[in-house]
Order: structure tokens, then C-alpha cells, then sequence
């Protein structure tokens, strides 16, 4: 049983397995082990991330150099400019970060983090994966179809979104609404195996505060979405039917209510932040016990803090309707809660300055991602505070602030939180050990230009900016030449940014190919999937080698021990501290 | 970090612990928790269109009115048939293997709940009650139609499980599963019902 399940070096045959399922290439395609149907999420959001990444180059240079032939696009249309920028928020939420954090961590750690062979439900975990690839495979269908992609933007706002009179693409936006719609029941799927997983696959002596952070994150995560996303289904099948059928769910002048939809969709949406923010926070502190080589501080207060940060985002979501005309009385209930939901958060972060306070620190490039992770969400979640009060925000939003704030919120969690996890596990998931070096190299060319992208944009929102905008020479008061400076900075500094990601795929070509082959537990780290093989087996342990728990997974530095780490599977001698 | 010595209690070589309940039930709970938040958005948007309506009369003074009292029998149809499958399940939890009339029967009236609905759905089309004819309509039919397809996938589980049972292949579990899935399309019937039809 030491078949490598997910071995890039494809073509070999594996003849002492004949009862595992189909054999070949055919195994990739047709597994059900979970790690196949991780590297299949995670190579399908790594794709969908460069769509989404062409998509902001397009409207970038757009927006930078107004009417310019875009090279290898074209002149963009105001049509083409609005399918560009839904398409690029959509893809990169629903397509990318829920993909890779959730979906490829969420499928490859639990089961091995753990201790147990597969899911509980392998073939709905591949029904899922099938799911979410014809979901692909609609989104992208539904941005070559007569009349173009959707272009009402990614919240889908009725009577937009409703009639294709105003939004003139009658096939792309219902396609776009179907896409969403089966995406969202593949992470159900998903979903319902990552919770009964953890509940019901643990390895003998897990308890509940012996399963790593990560895993409690990612378990909460899918317990919020499959929670939230439920009235947005319903949602998505009366806008369906409005746009097909004639129905006026959302059309006032038969007696519907546009709001309603802003309801249903935001009572998701919110939670979703936080179903995305979460594997990430959880990734990101991982990686800071074990390179700080200290216990995380506060462990079981991190565990309650996401649970109540979890029960809290269900009561914020009005929070993005201050200026629909919501109940002034309602806005201040919803600014307090929103308010409300920045402690938790913040007592996160605190707790990840805390575990690095005083720790032995190593700066390799899964940990320059986490630090950067809590640098760059912080900006973030501050310039929240703006927005989640209702006074402020009506002066801000819709302006290029928000667009700022949520990028400063979503850029960490689904690149930087993508690359601190793929960086820290690519020696589990391939065997083979990344370049440091090169690691470093594409982090610095990464995070400094988005931050040159991102802080242009908070000064031109402040400055009165709109969004969704295709072209600002035409609003003579947004068309002062400092403004478009600071949009060229912006555009050049994504330019700068793009072309860093190529390091990235060179490194992983380059380590494939040439890496040196990575040991069982080259950090050194606690939890269990370290215990195995790397990259793990099928199965994930022999069956006689399954791991058995005799401790949390953050014992690091222990005091009277010789290593300054104890995996969470290795007994204690008898009245050792 | 040489600070005060952390004590982590010795712990016996542990042993793999009782689940709570079964991997199937605990994932057909968690299918039933989506499905609930899925009506209740639909009734939240009911009630909405509902409050919104104008001059407050609802329903609308110029469409059909639905058939409150023919209904209350295909109801009753449907809450006799989870009865009977409550009784059957608990029967076979407790090792009694002769459940398949039991069985047959709540599927039989589950059949007869989905068939008597759609006569009534066929009489409301012809009194000018459809999809597009106003508000109410639509939501009436997206509401009431949704469940209606819930309530055909749990009978189609149903007979799945009963043909099982007829070979002796039904393991306890997965008659759990099928059951809780109909006690969810039952239970949430009376407040659609109520909500919709009063």
C-alpha cells in the first residue's frame, strides 16, 4: 500500500492494486480518494484564478489607459467591461478561493490531520468534484454565448439581473445564475463529508481539542455555508425563474420586492466571507506554531472565539444595504453588530502576535505568507470599520474604498492564504521540496505590488471614486490627472504582479522536475499527517500504521525534552510531564 | 521558552470512541438543515410579498382561491404516512425484519399525497392560476413545487428501500437515512401548508 496517490510522474502502472478502482490516468479522473479529489479542486481554482487575473488585466488596462487596444484582449466595450468585472468577482470567490481554501485544503488535510484513511463519503466527495466541474465548465460557457457574460455584477442585483431588457444578455445571465447555483451544491456535498468526518473519522484518542485548528476552522466554515446558503438558493430559483419564466419575484410593478433579493443574497454573502476567511486563518496559524516552535497561544479561546465570530455573521449581512433604502432603526442595529464581529477577529490576530511573541522564529516562505497574511488582513478588516458603520458608509460606498477594503480582505485569504498553505504542504502533497529561494522571490514580487495596487485605491475612493465605471474621462470631476496617475500606478503595479506569478510556476515546474525528495516531516511539525509517507499513500497510513493520538497538536519546545517537537502520535513515557 | 513547565496528564493507549450517531444519519441531518434554510427563505419571501401586498389583502382579491379544506385530506395523507414509516422505522431499529407492508403503505400514501396535489394543480391551472398570472401564483407554484420534489425523491427512496428490504439487503442505516428525509418532507408540510394556503 505505499502506491504514491497523487504522483505527477504519470504513465506507471500499478498492478498490486487491482481493487482499488480504475487504473491509468483514468485513477486521476475517477478517484475517490481525497487527495486526488483535492489536487483536482486545486488545479481547477489555480486555473480559474489566472482566468480571473486575465479578467482584472483587461479591465485594468481599461480603466488605466481608456479606449487602448488591449494586447491579447482587444478594445473592451462597456458590455465587455461589466462581463469583465462580474465575472473576474465571481470567479475569484466562488471559483477560487472557495476551490482551493476550502475545498483542496478542507479534502486533503482533514483525513489526514485526523488520522483517518479517506472521507466518509468518498463517492460524494468525487459526485462533488463532478458537480463543480460542470459548474466550470457553465461559468465559462456562459462568457462565450450569443450576447456575452453576465454583466450585472457579482451581488446580481435585481431588476439588472431580472430583465434581460436592462442587462442584454438573456443567456449569459442565466447561465451565470445556474453556474452559481450547482456550484454552491458541490460544496454542500463537500460539506456534509468534512463535517461527519471530523465528527465521526477521528483517530482513536482525538478529542475534541486535540484536532488541529485548521480543521476546526475549515469544519465551521462549511457548517456557516451550508447554514447561509440555503435562502440564496431559493433566491437563485426565483431569479431564474423571473429571468425566464416571467415571474416578478423581484419587479415591483407586479407586486415584487428587489430588496427581498438583496436579503437572500447577502444573508449568504456574509457568512461567505467569513467561510472563506476562516481556512485561511487557519492555515496561516499552523504555519506560525510550527516556525515559531511554540504552543498557540490560547488554543481553546481560538476554538470558541471562531465559533462565536461564526454565530455573529449571521446577524451583520444588512450591513451592504445602508444606502437601498433599508430602516434607518435596522441600519443601527446592523452597525452595531458589524462592529461587534471586528472583535473576534481582532482576538484572533492578537492571539497570532502572541504566539509568535517569543518564539524562534524561521522566515521561510510559508511564513513570510502567514506574517503577511496577518499584516495585510489587518488593513483590511480596519478599513472595515468604515464601512460597517452607517454614517460613514454612505459617504463610501459604492466607491473604490469598498473595492479596496474587501480586496485587502480577500487577497490575503484566497492568494496569500492559498500560497502560505500550498508552500507549507507542497513536500506532503508532492514529495518534493519547494526552492526557498525562488519562494521568497515570487512572495516579494507578489505582496509589494498588491499593495501598490490596492493603496491607490483607497486614495481614489476617499477621493470620491465610483466603481463600476468603464471609462472616467467621460466624469470630468473623476478625470483629474492625479487620478489618472494614480490609476496607472494601480495597473502597472498588477502588471508587476502578474508577471511575478510566472516564478511561482516555474518554481513548481522546476522543483517537480529537479526538487530534492522531501522527508516525512521535514518542518518538523506535530499533526499527523506528517507521520506518513510523503506524499501519502492511498489510504493515507498502512493499515496497521494507523496513527493513534496522544496529544494536541501544538506541544512544541516542551521543556526536559530532547526535540522541541512531539507528535500528537507518539506515547508519552509513563510520568513524563 | 524555558517558563514554568507545562503538564500534559499521561494518557493509556486510547481506543476508538461510540460514535454519536451513524456517518449516514449525521449526513442526511446536515442535507435536511440545508433543506430547511432553503423553504425558509422561500417563506421569508412569501411573507414579504405578502406584507407588501397592495391594500394588505391577500391573497389578491382577482386570482383563484386555493383549496384549503381538499388539501387538509391530502395532508392528513401525508402525516398518516409518517406515522406509519415512524412506526415501521422504530420496528426495524428493534430487529423486527417484517416491516414491508408498513413500508409499502407510507410509500403508497406519499404516492397519493403527490398525485392528489397535482389534480388539485391541474384544477387551478384551468381556473386561471399559473406561474405568471401574479405573484401569489408564483409563489405558490415555486413553494409548493419545490416540496412537491422533495416529496417525489423521498417516495422514490422509499420504494428503493423497500425493494431492498424485499431482498433482504437493508441495513439499518440506510432505512435511517431514507426515513429522516421523508420525516423532514412531512414535517415541514403543515407550515408551508399553513403559510401558503390559509
Amino acid at each position: 500500500m505505499v502506491e504514491p496517490a497523487v504522483d505527477l510522474t504519470h504513465g506507471q502502472h500499478h498492478d498490486d492494486h487491482a481493487d482499488h478502482g480504475p487504473q491509468g490516468w483514468l485513477k486521476y479522473l475517477w478517484s475517490t480518494d481525497h487527495k486526488v479529489i483535492a489536487m483536482q479542486y486545486m488545479f481547477t481554482g489555480m486555473f480559474m484564478a489566472l482566468v480571473g487575473g486575465f479578467m482584472a488585466y483587461v479591465f485594468r488596462m481599461q480603466l488605466a489607459f481608456p479606449g487602448i487596444d488591449v494586447p491579447g484582449f482587444g478594445m473592451v466595450s462597456p458590455g465587455e467591461y461589466n462581463a469583465l468585472v462580474t465575472n473576474h468577482g465571481t470567479i475569484m470567490i466562488f471559483w477560487v478561493a472557495m476551490p482551493v481554501l476550502l475545498a483542496a485544503f478542507g479534502n486533503y488535510l482533514i483525513p489526514l490531520m485526523v488520522g483517518a484513511d479517506d472521507m466518509v463519503f468518498p463517492k460524494v466527495n468525487r459526485l462533488s468534484f463532478q458537480v463543480f466541474f460542470v459548474s466550470t465548465i457553465v461559468i465559462l460557457a456562459s462568457l462565450v454565448v450569443e450576447g456575452g457574460g453576465f454583466a450585472g455584477a457579482w451581488t446580481a442585483y435585481p431588476p439588472l439581473s431580472a430583465d434581460s431588457t436592462y442587462n442584454l444578455t438573456p443567456l449569459g445571465s442565466t447561465l451565470w445564475v445556474i453556474g452559481v447555483g450547482l456550484e454552491f451544491v458541490a460544496f454542500l456535498l463537500g460539506g456534509i463529508n468534512f463535517i461527519t468526518t471530523l465528527m465521526n473519522s477521528r483517530a482513536p484518542g482525538m478529542r475534541a481539542f486535540d484536532v488541529p485548528i485548521v480543521v476546526w476552522m475549515i469544519v465551521v466554515a462549511s457548517i456557516l455555508f451550508m447554514l447561509s446558503v440555503g435562502p440564496l438558493l431559493a433566491g437563485a430559483i426565483m431569479l431564474i425563474f423571473d429571468q425566464t419564466i416571467g415571474t416578478g419575484f423581484f419587479n415591483p410593478a407586479m407586486g415584487g420586492d428587489p430588496i427581498l433579493w438583496q436579503h437572500l443574497f447577502w444573508f449568504f454573502g456574509h457568512p461567505e466571507v467569513y467561510v472563506v476567511l476562516l481556512p485561511a486563518m487557519g492555515v496561516v496559524i499552523e504555519i506560525i506554531t510550527t516556525f515559531a516552535r511554540k504552543k498557540v497561544f490560547a488554543y481553546r479561546t481560538v476554538i470558541f472565539t471562531v465559533v462565536a465570530t461564526g454565530v455573529l455573521s449571521f446577524f451583520v449581512w444588512a450591513h451592504h444595504q445602508f444606502i437601498a433604502g433599508i430602516d434607518p432603526r435596522m441600519a443601527n442595529i446592523f452597525t452595531i453588530t458589524t462592529l461587534l464581529i471586528s472583535v473576534p477577529i481582532a482576538e484572533l490576530c492578537f492571539v497570532y502576535i502572541a504566539t509568535l511573541y517569543g518564539g524562534s522564529i524561521t522566515l521561510n516562505t510559508p511564513m513570510l505568507w502567514a506574517l503577511a497574511f496577518v499584516a495585510t488582513f489587518l488593513i483590511g478588516g480596519v478599513t472595515g470599520i468604515f464601512l460597517g458603520a452607517a454614517g460613514a458608509d454612505i459617504y463610501f460606498h459604492d466607491t473604490y474604498f469598498v473595492l479596496a477594503h474587501f480586496h485587502y480582505t480577500f487577497f490575503p485569504i484566497a492568494i496569500i492564504g492559498a500560497f502560505a498553505a500550498i508552500t507549507y504542504w507542497f513536500p506532503k502533497m508532492f514529495g518534493k521540496m519547494m526552492d526557498d529561494r525562488l519562494g521568497k522571490i515570487h512572495f516579494w514580487g507578489t505582496i509589494i505590488p498588491f499593495n501598490m495596487i490596492f493603496i491607490p485605491l483607497f486614495v481614489l475612493g476617499m477621493g470620491g471614486q465610483h466603481r463600476r465605471i468603464y471609462n472616467y474621462s467621460h466624469f470630468p470631476e473623476l478625470a483629474l490627472d492625479w487620478f489618472q496617475d494614480m490609476r496607472v500606478l494601480a495597473t502597472g503595479s498588477l502588471l508587476v504582479m502578474l508577471a511575478f506569478q510566472s516564478v511561482f510556476f516555474y518554481n513548481w515546474y522546476k522543483t517537480i522536475r529537479h526538487g530534492p525528495k522531501a522527508p516525512k516531516n521535514p518542518w518538523k511539525a506535530n499533526s499527523l499527517e506528517w507521520t506518513t509517507e510523503s506524499p501519502p499513500p492511498h489510504g493515507n497510513w498502512r493499515p496497521d500504521e494507523m496513527p493513534v493520538v496522544y496529544r494536541g497538536p501544538y506541544e512544541y519546545s516542551t521543556p526536559d525534552r530532547e526535540d522541541d517537537y512531539w507528535p500528537q502520535n507518539e506515547p508519552s513515557p509513563r510520568g513524563s510531564a | 521558552m524555558t517558563a514554568g513547565a507545562r503538564i500534559i496528564p499521561f494518557r493509556p493507549r486510547p481506543r476508538r470512541p461510540e460514535k454519536m450517531m451513524s456517518n449516514g444519519v449525521l449526513g442526511m441531518l446536515l442535507a435536511v438543515f440545508v433543506e430547511v434554510m432553503l423553504f425558509a427563505g422561500f417563506i421569508s419571501g412569501f411573507l414579504i410579498v405578502k406584507a407588501r401586498a397592495v391594500g394588505s389583502v391577500w391573497p389578491p382579491p382577482d386570482q383563484p382561491r386555493l383549496p384549503f379544506e381538499r388539501t387538509a385530506v391530502n395532508t392528513s395523507f401525508l402525516i398518516v404516512s409518517g406515522i406509519v414509516l415512524l412506526i415501521a422505522h422504530r420496528a426495524y431499529q428493534r430487529g423486527n425484519k417484517s416491516v414491508g407492508p408498513a413500508l409499502l403503505v407510507a410509500t403508497v400514501l406519499g404516492a397519493a399525497f403527490v398525485a392528489m396535489q397535482g389534480v388539485e394543480w391541474v384544477a387551478l391551472l384551468r381556473e386561471g392560476l399559473t406561474l405568471t398570472s401574479s405573484l401569489y401564483g408564483s409563489l405558490f407554484y415555486t413553494i409548493i413545487g419545490a416540496h412537491a420534489v422533495h416529496a417525489v425523491i423521498a417516495i422514490g427512496l422509499l420504494g428503493w428501500a423497500w425493494l431492498r428490504l424485499q431482498s433482504g439487503r437493508l441495513p439499518r442505516e440506510h432505512l435511517s437515512v431514507v426515513a429522516l428525509f421523508w420525516y423532514f418532507v412531512v414535517l415541514i408540510w403543515p407550515f408551508l401548508y399553513f403559510q401558503v394556503y390559509l
